[in-house]
């Protein structure tokens, strides 16, 4: 459902220009469970941008669901992004103002959809992710583990045919982290594809194809259950919050 | 997006800044109070010029010896100028469409009874005085239509005059001395009030004739002429102009249409109001470059959100239609207060000086909420570009 081929992404940087994809090709079928690890720096991230139509390839192509989503303007590619993808951030992105309620119906109401089939969904969502209780509540008065629980149900509230993760434990403790990651592969055992960025090798193996990545470039590919990272894991838990590993 | 989602959006993210809303919509709203209060003043101003030059009626047209206009040739040497003489007055009533014409002289003159007397303005009119002026009396009769060659000495008296000369006595056939003159007052009229400063109830009215005699004048200083009102003014100002031009050889005099007049006064007093307007569009100005200011400031803070925005599906046209919106609510806000204020401050200012004459133009009240919205929309312009134009990747990096 999603080919991409010879994706190339570069980025200037002061006068530099910094190869953060370097001829990526992968595959990714409906249902897959995926996960992205490497160094900081890799690429990780910037791969994840690319399938998530948040940025735009320098060179290559992109098929989502065998349509060829390259050359499409900004404002389809916001349209194809409500539609079909549902993102989930280190740092939330909630917005401060609005209840947990009102954030998980921020991608419904941006689409339109009337009032009386988003109440429908939002009961449902704030069921399912155990919010029901906290729905009137702002971020702000909300834990960590909470707060990335109501990002992820605004990101199945359109009902997202594929789930971008950018470290989504990153800002957790251990424990909430376990949590948060229960939730996302509840969702993945629901038939959708999830793809997931982290640093953390515990979180990465959990998936069912691991990708590795080095200097913008996919070095491993692997179903196996006995891959193991290479380098030395950075904790997600014991870096300071603001500080963004992946960023291309 | 549905348009009420769009508002609550709105007016969420106006909320969450209390003080800095409401703040910037005070600069608004002041700047719409101060326009909807000066306009207040100025159409006031206007409505009480008007009223005054229109109570004596519009269907005037003043006639006054001499020309205004000036031509080529030096005037000085060779005064052609011909009198205005009562027969003028009377030859003038034959003119088409006109109704009465009423030869005017004005002086002033001591009146005298019983030892007491007093000093007032009088004037030497035709008996059509009061009736094409619209002034009534309130004891007797006003001037008969006399041989106005020979007119009889009879007076009638101003309100006031009639009361300084006689308190509460009857002054109906009394003689009185005007001017050394003896006269008997037939006719006492009804108050007038003042009119642009001019006292017309201590006055005395007389016929036109002993007047000039009195004053040792040749001339009248003006015949009135009213109209049918109905009448085409171009025309009765054609017949007017015929028969006296004929009487007097050449065009020495000059037409005066009360109508033409007000139209003046109405260009002068539009320009003024405008003028007061525009002092009060500065500050509108000054209300607008704040929500510049604080929807510039919005749009900084507000960068990682407009990237999530960005990122769950919104476009760019979403995103420039959220802070247009923001605007044009604060501004919407701001000016509804604004129409409270100039409508409290005029208010106020009627109760305050009740001699200053204070009209609320509605409809330049609701002109100034669609101009506060529009500077709300002008001001909200350039920084929803800068927000619509933000990259989402980027944006979403900037927490």
């Amino acid at each position: 459902m999603i080919r991409l081929t010879g994706i190339e992404r570069t980025f200037a940087v002061g006068d530099e220009m910094v190869h953060a994809l370097r001829g990526v090709s992968l595959e990714l079928a409906q249902g897959e469970y995926v996960s992205i690890m490497g160094p900081s720096g890799s690429g990780k991230s910037t791969l994840l941008n690319v399938i998530g139509l948040l940025d735009r390839p320098n060179a290559g192509t992109y098929e989502l669901d065998g349509r060829d989503v390259t050359g499409l303007s900004d404002d389809e590619l916001a349209r194809v992004r409500r539609e079909k993808m549902g993102f989930v951030f280190q740092f939330f992105h909630l917005v401060p103002r609005l209840s947990a309620e009102q954030n998980i119906e921020l991608p419904m109401v941006l689409a339109g959809i009337a009032p009386a089939e988003r109440r429908t969904r939002l009961d449902r969502l704030l069921t399912d992710y155990g919010l029901a209780d906290r729905a009137r509540h702002r971020p702000e008065q909300l834990s960590g583990g909470q707060c990335q629980r109501v990002a992820i149900a605004r990101a199945m509230s359109m009902g997202p045919h594929v789930i971008l993760a950018d470290e989504p434990t990153g800002n957790l403790d251990r424990h909430t982290g376990q949590e948060v990651m229960a939730v996302l592969e509840r969702l993945h055992q629901g038939g959708g594809t999830l793809v997931l960025v982290t640093h953390d090798p515990e979180i990465g193996s959990r998936a069912h194809r691991r990708l590795r990545m080095t200097d913008g470039a996919i070095v491993a590919d692997e179903p196996s259950s006995q891959f193991k990272p290479g380098l030395p894991p950075e904790s997600p838990a014991n870096r300071p919050p603001g500080s963004r590993g992946a960023a291309a | 997006m549905l348009l009420s989602d769009l508002v609550s959006f709105t007016y969420v993210s106006l909320k969450a800044h209390r003080l800095r809303t409401g703040l910037t919509a005070l600069g608004i709203a002041v700047g719409i109070a101060a326009v909807i209060l000066l306009t207040s003043i100025g159409e006031g101003l206007h409505r009480f010029v008007i009223d005054e030059f229109t109570q004596f009626g519009t269907n005037i047209i003043g006639i006054n010896p001499g020309r205004i206009q000036t031509h080529g040739v030096p005037l000085g040497a060779v005064n052609t100028v011909r009198p205005l003489t009562v027969d003028d007055a009377l030859a003038l009533r034959r003119a088409p469409y006109v109704q009465a014409a009423v030869p005017v002289t004005q002086g002033n003159a001591e009146i005298t009874h019983a030892g007491r007397s007093r000093r007032v303005t009088l004037y030497g009119v035709g008996s059509q005085f009061s009736s094409a002026f619209r002034m009534h009396v309130a004891l007797g009769q006003f001037l008969p239509d006399d041989d106005p060659r020979a007119p009889r000495a009879f007076a009638v008296l101003g309100s006031k005059a009639a009361l300084e000369l006689f308190a509460s006595g009857n002054p109906l056939g009394e003689r009185i001395r005007v001017g050394g003159g003896r006269y008997r007052v037939i006719g006492v009229m009804q108050s007038k009030g003042q009119v642009l400063g001019f006292d017309l109830d201590d006055t005395v009215f007389i016929p036109v004739g002993r007047a000039l005699e009195m004053f040792n004048r040749e001339s009248l200083m003006e015949i009135d002429v009213t109209y049918d009102p109905t009448a085409p003014l171009a025309e009765v100002e054609e017949g007017l102009k015929r028969i006296l031009t004929l009487r007097h050889g050449s065009e020495d005099y000059t037409v005066t249409p009360q109508q033409k007049m007000l139209e003046v006064f109405g260009t002068v007093l539009n320009a003024i109001t405008f003028a007061v307007a525009a002092i009060g569009g500065i500050s509108l100005v000054v209300g607008g470059v704040g929500v510049l200011t604080i929807l510039t400031i919005a749009v900084a803070e507000r960068t990682a959100e407009i990237g999530l925005l960005r990122a769950i599906g919104a476009t760019r046209g979403r995103i420039l239609v959220l802070f247009l919106c923001e605007a044009a609510l604060l501004a919407a806000v701001g000016g509804a207060a604004g129409l409270l204020m100039g409508w409290g401050g005029a208010l106020a200012l009627h109760v305050a000086l009740p001699a200053l004459p204070v009209h609320i133009p509605w409809n330049y009240a609701v002109l100034a909420e669609m101009v506060a919205v529009g500077v709300g929309l002008a001001a909200g312009v350039m920084p929803a570009r800068r927000a619509a134009r933000l990259d989402p990747l980027e944006t979403l990096r900037s927490e």
